[in-house]
């Protein structure tokens, strides 16, 4: 009984049991309402199938989340732009590729049009940090500016048109390289969660980040840069909104100053509190945010697959939301607790009477 | 007979652990009507947890609780239950909120209302009456994190004396008082236990539990060791109780006598009004190597201001200061500290432990910040460190790779000690180092200090406690209102001096 007790325990206690869960349910439903949802078939010599969609989809959100994830631990803030960044960074990669109007001709090599889109979005990045780490303004606040004004500076660029490039090859980055069946973004997407996991265990940024996220005070004294530190997360962050831009321009060859990337910050978010992450900064894993982004797409793929239209979604998506934010809250969980008291209680008055 | 006053508060078998601790095996505690009784034990003893079980910080395993008037067992789950029924308590560490002013925090949740609103005269007037019986003079319609730790003790204290109706509970509340305040909080709680107020008192400080105290409960690793009168046990026994074995001879401690060489020797500091507009004014002071310097003062003297601008935590904004013979311009302390300086904070809380990460953590930060973020220290020598510090200053964990937040308040101070002594600097700067460390380790760590300034480093140290400071110190800087206004050396270090000097007193140096 109390052995069972103890791996209950430490099961639970693992930092990744909640988000795992989590997934879990989600694909089970999908199972249930859907008995082919995990099969995987190949048809013009690419992959097909629910699963293969849900990890292409959540690819941009990986990438964002991953940013999100470094900004909520060593600020405890938030960055809602990053949505808006990465259209000013899909505007500008395109821009400077075709200039103001649908062609296929590029003025710029290819390459050289992703590296300025990633870093007009690095650029943003770095507004946002000196905001925040240097004027010391409250995150949300901080990044509402370009949450706000991102999309204004995409649409001068667009000048309100929708830009179309009207080359094949243009639409690898977002859909399939030619002869590779898994779609490209998912290697993206893997690629900088690797880089950054890398980064993170091989310096000590990881650490320095868990340190001012949980005390920049006490950082400060023990010889970290504290507003250093929160202004290259912020950085990384507009990098990472950068990367997700070209993906998503060139998933629909197009850049919508409107509506690329639109809404997809609180996803973002979410991804970072359905892993387990606390918006309270401090220590993090960037594993549960990656599976809180796979989580979140499987839970908007399923939604679909149930025949729930584009305009229901996010009602749907939000009760989900609640229960399983609900279900991680410290009220609950304190709750919970006094559960179990109660039942040590009746068994030690068991034990007395014994 | 003391013992026949009517038992107000009965805990019986308290059972508690942590995960790879036993905090608390089968314990008991009897607290009668108007006795202060007294929580001793060593660091990591359990006697926070004992505390924290009876207000419902803690769930218990097992035991129970009982309490005059209330014909079952009581269980609080939180701190409000156990208030509601009278039981208030300043935990070790001041959970109070910063931002919000000293009045609000003594009235949070009860604040005085009229016509519906609350009514903020009538807050601060209270407010301010309250501290006063306790001697303290502020603006209490200030935010609480304008004042330093002592002052945010006596708010804690203030509010928790006001609330109390049956049962109050101080953990370590004198750890950063001045003995004045001590008198004050004293005369305080006197007042109480003659009104029939049960009080549990938990201190390091020896002297203080026989001045006060009436009853004496020993805790030694989890267990309990016994209830005494404070009358029938002798200190020497009572310290025996607590850690099991004799320890040192207090006294034996002595500091080498090296003033006459100061003058061949080479100076380490230099302060040339050197000052920081609002906390400290500008000041002189030569620190020698070897040597090690007392800073003395009453509250908001400026003491711990002093050592902040030397480190560069409150960047100084007037004169210079020269450290190892060159001129040390402190940006940051990143930048004191690869000069070779080392900074403990005074606030353990707040700008010590970082607490949800690791011991380990906690020990290697300040090396790993002075290397730099590529220079990453390999996993197996963080390992090494930990342990050795963990080692050297007896810190009670269960292992290195638990948060430091889990540690007891001694130990967590002991860490934040070991994580300078690592870096190996030539200059450390101590503010309050052995606060809330037991009377075992205290002397291990004084002895530590005068070991440094053998090998040739230099400390600065500020202690609350005249006699720590007489014991290791062999020049103690005094200051007053901001200002350093004198310095005693040699014949001069005595007790009545300093007090003197502190108070404004005419001294015979300088
Ligand atoms: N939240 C926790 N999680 C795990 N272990 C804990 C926790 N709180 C306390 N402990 C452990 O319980 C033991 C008793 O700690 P406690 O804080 O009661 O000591 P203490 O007697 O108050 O010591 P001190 O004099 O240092 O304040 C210690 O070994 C400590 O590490
Ligand atoms: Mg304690």
């Amino acid at each position: 009984m109390n052995k069972i007790k103890h791996i209950w325990m430490k099961i639970t206690g693992f930092s990744l049991f909640f988000p795992l869960l989590c997934l879990a349910v989600v694909l089970v439903i999908n199972l249930i309402r859907t008995p082919d949802f995990f099969r995987i078939s190949m048809n013009n010599g690419v992959l097909y199938g629910y699963v293969i969609d849900i990890l292409n989809r959540s690819s941009e959100l990986i990438i964002l989340a991953t940013g999100m994830t470094l900004v909520v631990a060593a600020s405890g803030g938030t960055d809602i732009s990053v949505g808006a960044v990465s259209a000013v960074a899909g505007a500008v990669c395109i821009y400077s590729l075709i200039g103001g109007a649908s062609s296929d001709v590029y003025r710029i090599p290819y390459v050289l049009a992703l590296v300025l889109g990633i870093l007009a979005g690095t650029a943003c990045g770095v507004f946002n940090g000196f905001l925040v780490a240097k004027l010391h303004i409250q995150p949300m606040v901080a990044t509402l500016i370009l949450f706000t004004a991102g999309r204004g500076i995409a649409q001068v660029l667009t000048q309100g048109f929708i830009l179309y490039v009207r080359k094949e090859s243009f639409k690898y980055l977002g859909n399939f390289l030619p002869g590779i069946p898994v779609p490209t973004p998912i290697f993206i997407a893997a690629l900088v969660v690797i880089l950054t996991i890398l980064l993170l265990k091989r310096t000590s940024l990881g650490l320095y980040i868990q340190s001012v996220g949980v005390n920049r005070i006490a950082s400060r004294l023990v010889g970290l840069n504290s507003s250093l530190i929160i202004f290259l997360v912020y950085v990384f962050s507009g990098f990472c909104a950068g990367i997700a831009g070209m993906i998503i321009t060139s998933r629909v060859y197009s850049i919508d100053a409107n509506n690329a990337g639109l809404n997809i910050e609180l996803d973002a978010i979410l991804a970072v509190a359905i892993g387990g992450n606390s918006l309270g900064g401090g220590k993090f894993t960037l594993i549960g945010s990656v599976i809180g982004a796979i989580t979140i797409q499987a839970l908007t793929t399923s939604l679909y697959a149930m025949k729930v239209t584009a305009d229901q979604l996010p009602v749907y998506k939000a009760i989900v939301v609640v229960i399983i934010v609900a279900i991680q809250s410290p009220v609950v969980k304190r709750w919970m607790k006094a559960v179990r008291h109660k039942n040590a209680l009746s068994g030690n008055r068991k034990k007395v009477k014994a | 007979m003391m013992s026949d006053k009517k038992i107000l508060l009965t805990m019986r078998h308290i059972t508690k652990t942590f995960p790879g601790v036993r905090a608390l095996s089968d314990v008991d505690f009897t607290l009668r009507y108007g006795e202060i009784h007294a929580l001793m034990g060593e660091n990591g003893a359990g006697k926070s947890t004992l505390i924290k079980v009876l207000t419902g910080v803690e769930e218990m395993d097992n035991g129970e609780i009982y309490m005059d008037g209330i014909d079952h067992t009581i269980i609080n789950r939180s701190p409000q239950e156990a208030q509601a029924i009278g039981i208030s308590t300043v935990y070790q560490e001041i959970n109070l909120c910063p931002n919000l002013s000293v009045a609000e925090n003594i009235f949070i949740g009860r604040e005085p209302k009229k016509f519906g609103r609350i009514d903020w005269k009538t807050m601060n007037r209270k407010a301010g009456d309250l501290l006063s019986n306790l001697n303290i003079h502020i603006d209490v319609s200030k935010p609480l994190s304008n004042y330093s730790v002592a002052i945010q003790q006596m708010v804690a204290i203030a509010r928790a004396v006001d609330i109390s109706s049956k049962v109050l509970i101080l953990d370590e509340p004198t750890s950063s008082l001045d003995e004045q305040e001590v008198e004050k909080l004293f005369a305080v709680m006197q007042k109480l236990k003659e009104s029939g107020i049960g009080i549990i008192f938990v201190t390091h400080f020896l002297d203080q539990v026989y001045k006060i105290s009436d009853r004496i409960t020993v805790l030694r690793n989890g267990c309990l060791v016994g209830e005494y009168e404070t009358d029938k046990l002798p200190s020497v026994e009572l310290v025996e109780l607590m850690i099991g074995k004799e320890i040192d001879d207090l006294a034996k401690l002595r500091k080498e006598e090296n003033d006459d060489n100061n003058g061949k020797k080479e100076i380490i500091v230099e302060a040339r009004e050197l000052g920081h507009t609002g906390t400290i004014n500008p000041f002189n002071l030569k620190i020698h190597k070897g040597e090690v310097i007392g800073l003395s003062g009453l509250l908001g003297s400026g003491r711990s201001e002093l050592a902040r601008a030397v480190y560069g935590a409150d960047k100084p904004d007037q004169g210079e200061l020269y450290f190892k013979g060159k001129k040390l311009q402190v940006k940051t302390p990143l930048d004191a500290m690869k000069a070779g300086m080392a900074y403990l904070p005074e606030n353990r809380k707040e700008e010590g432990i970082i607490e949800d990460l690791s011991v380990r953590e906690n020990i290697i930060i300040a090396l790993q910040a002075r290397q730099g973020i590529f220079k990453m220290i390999r996993r197996k020598e963080q390992e090494e460190f930990a342990d050795r510090i963990i080692d050297l200053l007896q810190i009670k964990t269960s292992g290195k790779d638990i948060p430091i937040k889990q540690l007891s308040g001694g130990n967590q101070q002991k860490v934040i000690l070991g994580r300078w002594l690592l870096t190996n600097p030539d200059f450390l700067i101590l503010d309050e180092p052995t606060r809330g460390i037991d009377v075992g380790t205290k002397t291990e760590i004084q002895k530590l200090v005068l070991k440094l300034a053998e090998e040739g480093k230099t400390v600065l140290f500020i202690s609350s406690e005249i006699d720590e400071m007489l014991r290791v110190c062999n020049k103690i800087a005094v200051l007053r209102d901001r200002r350093m206004v004198s310095e005693l050396k040699g014949d001069d270090l005595s007790q009545s001096n300093i007090m003197k000097a502190i108070a404004g007193g005419e001294t015979g140096d300088e």
